[in-house]
């Protein structure tokens, strides 16, 4: 019993970091609709300001002075990057801001790396509060005590500023209806800044209150962002007493997994989530939003054709050029051709997915890493064949991708891109502690090709077939009447469904099909590195999608495939340097702000100006 | 004569709200029947629980004599009902040719064919539809710049791309000019006659009503408050009273524009 007691205080502390964060990134989500990726580095900056702090200001007023100071630096820091990076995207398309946090994410950790060091950094204890009080024998930390003492009161005073004060009247107002808010005479621009500051402050007070316990590392910002968006999603979006009770349960099922079942840690939580969100999909204490529908925002793409002969007459010459590379170049330009081919693949089926289908997933990964798993796995166990393990890695992804779609596509808009995220989160949590059968870290290595294509030139051919052959295929589909009712779908469900669409049908098969090919791109990548690992599966590596399918063009067909090129091009030469992270998070916030409409909808914007003709993409 | 459309005591309720309370009628074969009411008096909710858009909360819709209640909109639409709606739903990023062949492809079961070019399938069928409201000349233009009466004539073209025995339309005229609107409603008249269609439609301009429709029904508060031929309607006390809170006739209104 006591230790029952104790676990549950424990769980209990350690939900105190888990709602400030979350309560964060709700705020900055309700009102500005931006879903801030970089919520987690905002995380990560508050404990190593509050580590900083503390090593020069003494004693418990030192403690405490820090906590609340590195709260509001970071607030502060939230403050510049709404002002430099998002302020001038506002207007861009739906869900551009994405990119544009990601490319904060990246600058905020070299910046971390160069001032705090690879090293993790073990935080003071809380003077005062260094000791132990036993609970019926067992002891629990006088820390604990106090978060758990500290964090109702800190609930009640955001609840108190959002419901019962003049600014939280505009907030909520802004949450239901930003147009509106405009018109009556608030400045817009500064609420946001204002709301963007108290999001980052809450996140920075979360990651400095929790040093303690968790000290401060470079791997923080990624490891809790799957969390609070657990959070945030089970809580119910916006919803504060919601995120609380999410947080309280989801840090002590924490607690408990770890003494009980401790290879399941990581994939309790998603169960948990998947679960609530089986019986109540928007949350515990969310309400049904009416604004969370797939589709476009702002300007309409323009009308496809199918490319006429010049066109693909130039696309055959670059394919005959691209074929002639292994005579031409070194075998290292091959193997990041190959690398290429296999990220195109994957990029254009998530456009597929999100540019064609209007549906925002935060987790294609999981059928990319889930088809080179497939692979890997049967030829780990069964020994099978290349041509058979490579065949049931589409099979297999597409099967993941009929569930997850399945669950998913119950809600719409951002509810589920979050779901989208959480499944895959719970598939790669799943292949990450299953050491037995995954390998865990470890990966799973040996996975070679046939003895025919074993040659880097030959497996480059190989790539170039099915690889190139997918990206075609997944385009001439958006020119079939599938594509078009996927289109439709996604422009007006009201309008589809009145005349015969079933337009949820339609988006469960794309999303498998987006799945399928997402699964062969995975299983061109085993076969040429060899070796699988849980990296595959991670966020970052569905962040990765999303940057290149936003940076290429959303609203082009060929957006994808364009900007996974140039990414993986760029990626390898300035990977080279030490931070390139900080490098190639700069581009990316350059290009989004430079050029909203991404690569290929901004060439064609500038040669529609020159030509001024058209309204039809070739 | 049988009755195309049949509705039994359709009701609806929004929490306490009674948007349409107990409303029954019958729509016959040919017949260009208009429902008019004051803003807010539950007509497009209405019409959403006729093709499935809202589920009723009670009665009964039947659709030659089949009761299609509770059927997703999709369902209905492939018993033979069309529909366009009060704030115009097209496909934006299509062509306007384009809005029409996907009408006829999802008619002719083909949306899940990955094989053939769909900017070819059923473009003579389309055009047709589009030279019957008068947007041939569109064909190829985004729908997304189209001007709001066009995208009006659209969606018509879209509602009887399935050879509909039924036309529901939700203000099919608002925001046209008024030469545009007698142009619109002749078409459709014109239609319903030729197809021997029936058309169910609601509508602000008096105009409109009053030159095209057989028969007249209001709806006041969720109330069918009356229901009978044009002259019945315009004599009615009761609807005078609702349209004018008393006071002069009906037939003085004739210039105002009432959308």
């Amino acid at each position: 019993m006591g230790l029952f007691i104790a676990q549950l205080l424990t769980g209990l502390a350690n939900a105190a970091a888990l709602f400030l964060v979350a309560s964060g990134l709700s705020l900055i989500f309700g009102v500005t609709r931006i879903v801030n990726f970089a919520h987690g580095s905002f995380y990560m900056l508050g404990a190593f300001i509050g580590y900083s702090l503390m090593q020069v200001l003494p004693g418990a007023i030192g403690f405490w002075s820090s906590i609340l100071l590195a709260g509001l630096a970071v607030g502060a820091i939230g403050v510049i990057v709404e002002l430099l990076v998002l302020r001038p995207v506002y207007r861009a398309p739906e869900l551009f801001q994405l990119v544009a946090t990601f490319g904060v994410i990246l600058v905020i950790q070299d910046l971390a790396l160069m001032i705090w060091g690879a090293e993790d950094v073990l935080g003071p204890r809380a003077p005062g509060l260094k000791g132990i009080v036993r609970i019926m024998g067992e002891p629990v930390p006088q820390f604990d005590l106090a978060l758990i003492a500290i964090t109702p009161f800190v609930l009640f005073g955001l609840w108190y500023l959002i419901s019962r004060t003049r600014v939280g009247i505009l907030v909520r107002a802004a949450t239901q209806d930003r147009e509106m808010v405009g018109a009556l005479g608030v400045n817009q621009s500064w609420l946001f800044t204002g709301v963007f500051f108290l999001g980052a402050a809450l996140a920075g007070l979360g990651g400095a209150i929790q040093l303690p316990k968790g000290g401060a590392d470079l791997l923080m910002d990624f490891n809790i962002l799957a969390s609070i968006f657990v959070v945030v999603v089970i809580g119910g979006m916006g919803s504060l007493p919601g995120a609380y009770i999410a947080a309280v349960l989801i840090s002590v099922l924490n607690v408990f997994g770890v003494a009980y079942i401790p290879q399941s840690t990581l994939v309790l939580m998603f169960v948990v989530m998947a679960v609530v969100l089986t019986v109540r999909p928007y949350g515990l204490l969310g309400r049904e939003e009416v604004a969370g529908e797939h589709g476009q925002v702002g300007e309409p793409e323009k009308p496809i054709k199918p490319a006429g002969n010049l066109a693909r007459g130039l696309v055959a010459l670059l394919l005959v050029l691209l074929a002639c590379l292994p005579f031409v170049a070194e075998p290292f330009f091959t193997i990041l051709a190959t690398d290429v081919i296999v990220f195109c693949l994957f990029a254009a089926s998530l456009h597929f997915l999100l540019g064609l289908g209007g549906m925002v997933s935060f987790g294609h990964a999981a059928y990319f890493g889930g088809g080179a798993y497939v692979a890997a796995l049967l030829v780990n166990y069964a020994s099978a064949p290349m041509e058979l393990a490579f065949l049931m890695a589409p099979i297999g992804a597409g099967l993941l991708a009929v569930i997850i779609g399945w669950l998913c596509l119950r809600l719409s808009g951002v509810y589920f891109a979050m779901l989208t995220l959480a499944l895959a989160q719970l598939v790669w949590s799943l292949v990450f502690q299953w050491d037995e059968f995954t390998g865990g870290d470890d990966g799973l290595v040996d996975i070679w090709p046939a003895e025919y294509l074993s040659d880097t030139t030959a497996y480059f051919y190989f790539t170039m077939v099915v690889g190139i052959g997918g990206i075609l295929l997944l385009r001439h589909m958006a020119h079939t009447p599938f594509g078009y009712a996927l289109r439709a779908s996604r422009d007006s469900a009201r309008q589809a469904e009145a005349t015969g669409i079933h337009t949820k049908r339609i988006q469960w098969v794309a999303f498998t099909i987006a799945g399928v090919f997402a699964g062969l791109a995975g299983a061109l990548f085993v076969f040429s590195k060899g070796s699988v690992f849980p990296v595959e599966l991670e966020i970052a590596k569905s962040f990765d999608g999303l940057i290149v399918v936003f940076l290429g063009g959303v609203k082009t067909l060929s957006g994808g495939v364009v900007g996974a090129a140039s990414l993986t091009v760029l990626q390898d030469f300035i990977t080279r340097f030490e931070y390139w992270r900080l490098a190639l998070g700069l581009v990316i916030i350059a290009v989004v702000i430079v050029a909203p409409r991404g690569i290929v909808g901004s060439i064609r914007a500038i040669a529609e100006q020159r030509f001024s003709r058209g309204e039809v993409e070739r | 004569m049988s009755a195309v459309l049949e509705v039994r005591g359709l009701t609806k309720s929004f929490g306490g709200v009674l948007a349409v309370s107990n409303v029954s009628f019958s729509v016959a074969k040919a017949e260009m029947l208009a429902l008019i009411g004051p803003n807010g008096a539950g007509k497009t909710t209405c019409f959403n629980m006729l093709m499935g858009q809202l589920p009723a909360t009670a009665g009964d819709v039947l659709l030659h004599g089949e009761v299609i209640t509770g059927m997703p909109p999709r369902k209905v639409w492939r018993r033979g009902i069309g529909r366009t709606f009060q704030i115009t739903a097209t496909y934006a990023s299509m062509t306007v040719v384009e809005n029409v062949q996907m009408a006829l492809l999802s008619h002719h079961k083909r949306l899940f064919d990955v094989r053939r070019f769909a900017h070819r399938a059923y473009y003579d069928e389309a055009m047709q539809l589009l030279e019957l409201v008068g947007m041939q000349t569109q064909s190829e233009r985004a729908c997304a710049v189209l001007a709001y009466g066009d995208l009006k004539r659209l969606e018509l073209a879209i509602a009887l791309a399935h050879d509909p025995q039924l036309l529901l339309m939700d203000e099919p005229t608002a925001g046209m000019a008024p030469k545009e609107r007698i142009g619109l409603m002749q078409l459709t008249a014109d239609i319903v006659e030729e197809r021997q269609i029936s058309a169910l439609f609601t509508e602000h301009d008096m105009d409109v009503v009053f030159s095209h429709a057989h028969r007249v029904m209001v709806l006041n508060r969720g109330e069918l408050i009356a229901n009978g031929s044009v002259e019945d309607v315009r004599s009615d006390a009761q609807v005078q009273e609702v349209y004018l809170g008393g006071g002069s006739l009906f037939n003085e209104v004739a210039e105002g524009d009432h959308a």
